[in-house]
């Protein structure tokens, strides 16, 4: 168990290209933090940087109160759960959790113990003499968490664990993977591009946006005030309206907002209401509704309840407070 | 393409059988020329059924071998044979094994110029050259030894560019995972690449054996003591009868003992041998 400090960490590649800059964050102890963003964003360098895979160009990385910086992956004290498993295909399930531990020397007796103990917390004691190619996609998944289990490390380190098994399990691994670090407390970081899965797991969410961090914060906080617009559009499903102010002149306070951001679900339909809106598509998602349509030429979807009534144009109003600005070029908020 | 016409049917296995008939027509003639005695062949007419000497000459060559001719007993050029293509086989991937470890796994510096130098080594066969070769392996002192016969050709680009290939299809993430579990370079070596490359081991091995096993013109050239004859090489100097008519009979039955090794290497090991081929799944 341990905390994580990443300070001032930036990833340089060999011909010049900045894949990550400036990254400042503190991972207290038994937090899960999860490193959310697009493809491409640098997330999963971070990981990498953290994990020793990859080499550090800038700043330094702790774990506990140690740098390690040039130390290598095995001795960080830290495990990692990659994307396609990474099991060994011709060891079995048993010899695949125990491998770590053997190369480390760890007593025989123990290394029994510890494969036991995590078989039983996963559930694959059944599984244990089969070969990796022999498990469904979910087994697989948690052998790899079994293997990082049994190390017993300071840390967890998952790389878009989840993103190669079907919808449903995704859901199922999900809330176990939660139940299994609040059980151990082990820090943690989760790198993924799944907003819902980032919400859902995070103590904390970082975003990122092209190498740097756009916001750290509780998935609420970062829900409820978005620190820029690209936080806006990337948390939260279906994703915010951002509209420019000059489409809504007449809403308060826009006037030194270059962008006026509304939740789907703070539009309500209101006779009275400042916004006309022409329907132009509707999504029906059983108990909800998704109404696209226009406004003052720019694109803007509600979501209403699977009763509310339609017609050709809509006259919408939004919940008190629910109003997020942003500046004109960086778009920053403003509070 | 899946269709089900008898008609084709029968015509692909027509085709089938020719191609089996051609392959194995000279193989059955040898065999039959093997059991007969040595004027049967000089009468003109060729036999077409096996003889009744079958025993008798294959305990001969077995036995004593062919005095006129020089060659020892075709057990002695057996043994030097295998020890020759085991001493190749092995070597060859012992080798490449490990230098497409080094190339694939590791930066160095002049990495590359190191991959292509070996890959040019592809357009010089032994018969390129075999006269400097000859001339290394002489003034080396290996002439008329297993050394001799086997080291000259054990350096192989082909093999050390297919483990490259199967290297590099081992994914990323495994090489990453052993690293945190904390498994050094040789130890990843011998504990994940040697297994996963068990099949394609299995192959080559088949494929280097037969090469070895069917070396000629390199040990023709290098062995002149008969303890260090090897079996393709002897059967030459078989035919090669001095003073008399060559004993077609007993080289034929040297023949025909001369291809079980490889045969029972490629019926023993065609399971491990296809699944190396064919098998893409790490």
């Amino acid at each position: 168990m341990a905390s994580i400090t990443l300070d001032k960490v930036g990833k340089i590649y060999a011909g010049g290209t900045r894949a990550v800059g400036d990254v400042n964050i503190d991972i207290a102890d038994g937090e899960f933090i999860v490193l959310v963003g697009p493809s491409g964003c640098g997330k999963s360098t971070l990981l990498r940087m953290v994990a020793g895979l990859e080499s550090i160009s800038e700043g330094t990385v702790r774990i506990g109160d140690r740098v390690v910086n040039d130390i290598e992956p095995a001795d960080r004290d830290i495990a990692m759960v990659f994307q396609n498993y990474a099991l060994y295909p011709h060891m079995s399930v048993r010899q695949n959790l125990a491998y770590g531990l053997k190369n480390r020397g760890t007593p025989k007796p123990e290394i029994e113990r510890r494969v036991a103990e995590a078989a039983e917390i996963l559930q694959i004691g059944p599984f244990l003499d089969r070969k990796p190619r022999a498990l469904s996609g979910g087994q697989r998944q948690r052998v790899a968490m079994g293997r990082a289990i049994v190390r017993e490390p300071a840390a967890f380190l998952f790389d878009e664990p989840l993103s190669n098994l079907d919808a449903k399990l995704r859901v199922t691994m999900r809330l176990e993977i939660k139940e299994l670090q609040r059980r151990l407390r082990t820090t943690s970081i989760y790198v993924t591009h799944d907003q819902l899965e980032a919400m859902t797991l995070a103590d904390r969410l970082v975003v990122l946006n092209a190498g740097r961090i756009e916001q750290i914060g509780t998935p609420l906080e970062v829900y409820r005030k978005p620190a820029s617009t690209f936080v806006a559009s990337f948390i939260g499903s279906p994703a915010m309206n951002l509209i420019s102010s000059t489409a809504l002149p007449h809403l308060p306070g826009v006037a030194h907002a270059g962008t006026i951001g509304i939740r789907p679900e703070d539009l309500t339909v209101s006779a009275t209401g400042p916004i006309l809106m022409d329907v132009l598509a509707v999504e029906e998602l059983g108990a909800q509704r998704l109404v696209h349509g226009q406004t003052g030429g720019e694109r803007l979807t509600v979501t209403l309840s699977s009763n509310a009534e339609l017609s050709d144009s809509l006259r919408l109003d939004y919940r008190p407070g629910s109003l997020h600005l942003f500046t004109a070029g960086e778009g920053r908020r403003i509070d | 393409m899946i269709e089900n016409r008898p008609g084709l049917n029968l015509l692909a296995h027509l085709t089938l059988m020719l191609g089996v008939a051609i392959v194995a027509l000279p193989v059955w003639v040898a065999f039959v020329a093997s059991t007969h005695t040595a004027t049967d062949f000089m009468s003109g007419t060729i036999p077409l059924w096996p003889g009744p000497h079958l025993i008798e000459n294959y305990s001969q060559m077995l036995g004593a071998g062919v005095s006129t001719s020089g060659t020892p007993p075709v057990g002695t050029m057996m043994l030097n044979s295998l020890i020759m293509a085991l001493l190749i086989a092995c070597g060859k991937i012992a080798i490449s094994i490990t230098s497409a470890f080094a190339i694939v796994y590791f930066r160095f510096p002049l990495r590359n110029m190191a991959f292509w130098c070996i890959f040019i080594t592809m357009m010089l066969p032994v018969e390129v050259r075999i006269v400097p070769t000859f001339q290394v392996v002489a003034d080396l002192g290996m002439l008329n030894s297993y050394a001799g016969l086997s080291i000259p050709l054990i350096a192989s680009a082909t093999a050390t560019f297919l483990f490259r290939q199967v290297f590099l299809t081992i994914p990323d993430e495994l090489t990453e995972a052993a690293r945190i579990d904390g498994a050094g370079p040789m130890k990843f070596f011998r504990d994940i690449l040697l297994p996963l490359s068990r099949t394609n081991i299995a192959a080559l091995f088949v494929i280097l054996f037969i090469y070895g096993w069917n070396q000629y013109l390199w040990p023709l050239l290098i062995t002149t003591s008969s303890d260090y004859y090897t079996i393709v090489a002897g059967i030459k100097r078989m035919a090669d009868a001095v003073d008399g008519l060559p004993q077609w009979h007993l080289v034929m039955a040297t023949a025909m003992l001369a291809m079980l090794p490889p045969v029972a290497v490629v019926i023993g090991m065609q399971r491990l041998f296809v699944k190396g081929l064919v098998e893409t799944e790490k």
